[in-house]
């Protein structure tokens, strides 16, 4: 047999492949599920939330939150007299799926407010929407600044990452007593840069040192190279502002190559798939987040109950009870507000002032974004032990 | 032993973990590149019976260990050998449903119905009622041991995977040169219509390719497993489209090509993500090096000094 390799890979095949590469990286879209037909008299509120996909866990948590608080209202007898409708679409974790989503929501379902989402790069992507079709939306855990900045329809009913990145950097500050620190960033989302950003200002700022900054792409499933050159800068911690799926394996390989320093993270690491995944690996790590349901008032230990009996002895993590809040605000503020226009439901949720919420008392200050304290969780034998609370 | 300086110990870590991930890359590679030497045609659904080859050693775990003790070394080689099986029929189906009715047609026609076949596999795997979408743990399939020696640490799993697709890899190549059917498949890649004249039978020779390669896919799929323990539908599409490029950049068609491809391609990969401020250009300085070395070698690395190929 001849050498034959040339024709083989001529300049056709190559832009064939070419060409097939970008479809496959740009491809990949599938239409949303079809919602029941739409009720007569019904209130209808939109949610857009991650139900399937690698962050599905925050979707389904926080929807299952939401939907409990609109079927407890219902029960008690609906607002202004009507009942709420909730009409739930799946982005599936996508980029763009989002948009798709909700314009459909506005275009071809009429809510009239829009709740979601967990992940602030999805949230960002349904802010403008929302805002140019002055929807009011409140999204119940995304924590990255930008999201409420978009305008003035958009608020949420969480703390946000220059809070919450300052509560960690003093958390390693003082009780972990790390002086040199590594930060390993997920570039893809908007929620991972920004808390390492105000990480790192508040842990300078503490005196601290960043020994290693290194990034990765969210869906990677490999970060020995990144590990192994944090591990060469020696530090005392590791700061990995990122979601569960890839937290749980950063976890895994820096066991494997012998890093022994803890790591820890913001809300997005809380998961049940991060013990499944990450099994002894995450133990001894450390994470904020919103609530734990190991403290609060009377009104969070009637939720938990609730929650357990209504999703067949599920605890509900801080997402569930943040979707449970951002349901519960936005029927007050209809109530408030005695219609469903946006314009007044808009000022009714801005103005909402010490709202007993399952999370915390919500107050919306003039950025719409809610001030509430952070707790800090350790993961002791796979679950999550609360540690403090801090507040704001 | 005597400690190497910090220095020299990252680079030779680096080099480890560089070679473990582009054994992976290189055993996907393989199965690419023995298709596309036979038919001319890159199977795109190739990275998805990587993902389904992960996915039934998944379930196979808990049934072998209902006989064999979980995690031995008997009970993963079973779960490797039953997986491979599996997929070898799968590749075997996917052959015979989607390509032979179109082997007449144009190049193309065949190459976009692969793509529709990968997505097919990936949509269907992410329905609730079949895998779902969220990750799943792998089980620990065998028992691992890590070893440390001047500072650096190698994982018995590393060392798995460089050692099975080794051998893999010699057993392909003596199949492919050695054997009856072997030497039946390089007639067919070399004239379809000349080695049918010649008695060859046509139809089974291309379904063995395809149960070849896809074998090797879910080797592939499960030593990627057992070292990153999450699994999820859409595994295959990033890792699969590595293996492509891994193919091509070593010669695609050409079987060491693929092999030593897959290598350099994770070396390169882990060194990127290593150096702070480029770790999150990762992919693009891999594949930016790998357009430049076929901008000067178009047939790959080794596509032009081999005579033979298949």
């Amino acid at each position: 047999m001849k050498t034959i390799s040339q024709n083989w890979f001529g300049r056709g095949t190559v832009a064939v492949a070419i060409a097939t590469i970008s479809l496959l990286l740009a491809g990949c879209n599938k239409p949303a599920g079809e919602q029941p037909g739409a009720g007569g008299d019904n209130i209808k509120i939109g949610e857009f939330a991650s139900l399937t996909g690698k962050d599905a866990t925050f979707g389904v948590s926080s929807h299952e939150g939401t939907l409990m608080a609109i079927e407890e209202i219902n029960a008690a007898g609906g607002v202004l007299g009507r009942k709420l409708q909730l009409l739930t679409e799946d982005n599936q974790c996508k980029a763009g799926e989002t948009a798709t989503v909700v314009n459909k929501l506005i275009a071809r379902d009429s809510v009239v407010a829009m709740l979601g989402e967990v992940a602030s790069s999805r949230s960002l992507e349904a802010a403008p929407i929302c805002q140019a079709n002055k929807i009011p939306m409140i999204s119940p855990s995304s924590t990255n600044p930008k999201v409420t900045e978009t305008g003035d329809y958009v608020f949420r009913v969480c703390f946000i990452d220059p809070f919450q990145g300052t509560v960690m950097a003093n958390f390693a500050t003082k009780t972990l007593k790390a002086k040199r620190v590594a930060v390993l960033t997920d570039v893809k989302s908007d929620y991972s840069k920004g808390l390492a950003k105000f990480f790192k200002e508040r842990f300078l700022a503490n005196g601290g040192e960043i020994t290693a900054e290194l990034d990765y792409n969210g869906g990677d499933k490999d970060f020995k190279g990144q590990l192994t050159a944090i591990k060469s800068a020696n530090p005392d911690g590791i700061f990995v502002p990122g979601y569960y799926t890839e937290c749980a394996l950063v976890s895994i390989q820096a066991r494997q190559l012998g890093i022994t320093v803890p790591l820890f993270g913001g809300d997005g690491w809380e998961s049940e798939k991060l013990f499944e995944i990450g099994g002894q690996a995450v133990e001894g790590c450390y994470l904020s987040t919103h609530y734990s349901p190991a403290v609060g008032s009377e009104r969070s230990k009637k939720f938990v109950e609730n929650y357990k009996k209504r999703w067949s002895g599920k605890t509900p993590d801080a997402l569930a009870a943040c979707g449970y809040d951002s349901a519960l605000v936005l029927a007050d503020a209809i109530k408030r507000a005695g219609s469903t226009d946006g314009q007044k439901v808009r000022d009714a949720i801005a103005a909402t002032k010490n709202f007993p919420a399952v999370t915390g008392t919500i107050t919306i200050n003039e950025k719409r974004d809610a001030t509430k304290s952070a707790v800090i969780l350790r993961i002791t034998n796979g679950k999550y032990e609360y540690l403090e609370t801090v507040e704001p | 032993m005597r400690q190497v300086s910090p220095r020299l110990s990252e680079f030779l870590q680096q080099l480890i973990n560089g070679l473990a991930l582009g054994a992976i890359y290189a055993l996907i590679a393989l199965g690419y590149t023995m298709v596309y030497g036979v038919l001319r045609f890159i199977n795109f659904a190739h990275g998805d019976v990587f993902m389904l080859g992960a996915f039934a050693g998944y379930y196979l775990s808990p049934l072998v260990n209902r006989f064999l003790p979980a995690q031995s070394y008997l009970g993963g080689a079973l779960v490797l050998g039953l997986a491979m099986l599996i997929c070898a029929g799968l590749g075997m189906l996917i052959e015979f449903l989607a390509y032979r009715p179109l082997r007449k047609r144009p190049k193309l026609t065949v190459l976009i119905t692969a793509i529709g076949v990968s997505l097919f596999i990936e949509y269907t795997c992410q329905h609730e009622k079949i895998f779902g979408a969220a990750p799943r743990k792998f089980p620990d399939l065998i028992p691992t041991t890590t070893w440390h020696f001047a500072g650096l640490v190698l994982s018995s799993n590393q060392v798995i995977v460089f050692v099975t697709t080794l051998g893999l890899l010699g057993a392909l190549s003596y199949i492919v040169k050695r054997t009856r059917i072997g030497t039946a498949m390089r007639a067919v890649a070399f004239n379809e219509q000349a080695a049918a004249l010649m008695g060859v039978n046509i139809n089974s020779i291309i379904s063995f390719t395809f149960a070849l390669g896809s074998a090797l896919a879910a080797a592939g799929g499960i030593l990627f497993a057992m070292n990153y323990a999450s699994i999820e539908p859409l595994m295959g599409v990033q890792t699969g489209l590595k293996a492509f490029i891994a193919a091509v950049f070593g010669g695609i068609g050409n079987l060491p090509g693929a092999a030593l491809g897959g290598g350099i391609l994770g070396v390169i990969e882990t060194y990127a993500g290593g150096i702070p401020g480029l770790s999150n250009y990762r992919d693009g300085i891999a594949f930016a090096i790998l357009i430049l070395v076929l901008l000067f070698r178009p047939a790959g690395l080794l596509g032009k000094s081999t005579t033979e190929k298949v």
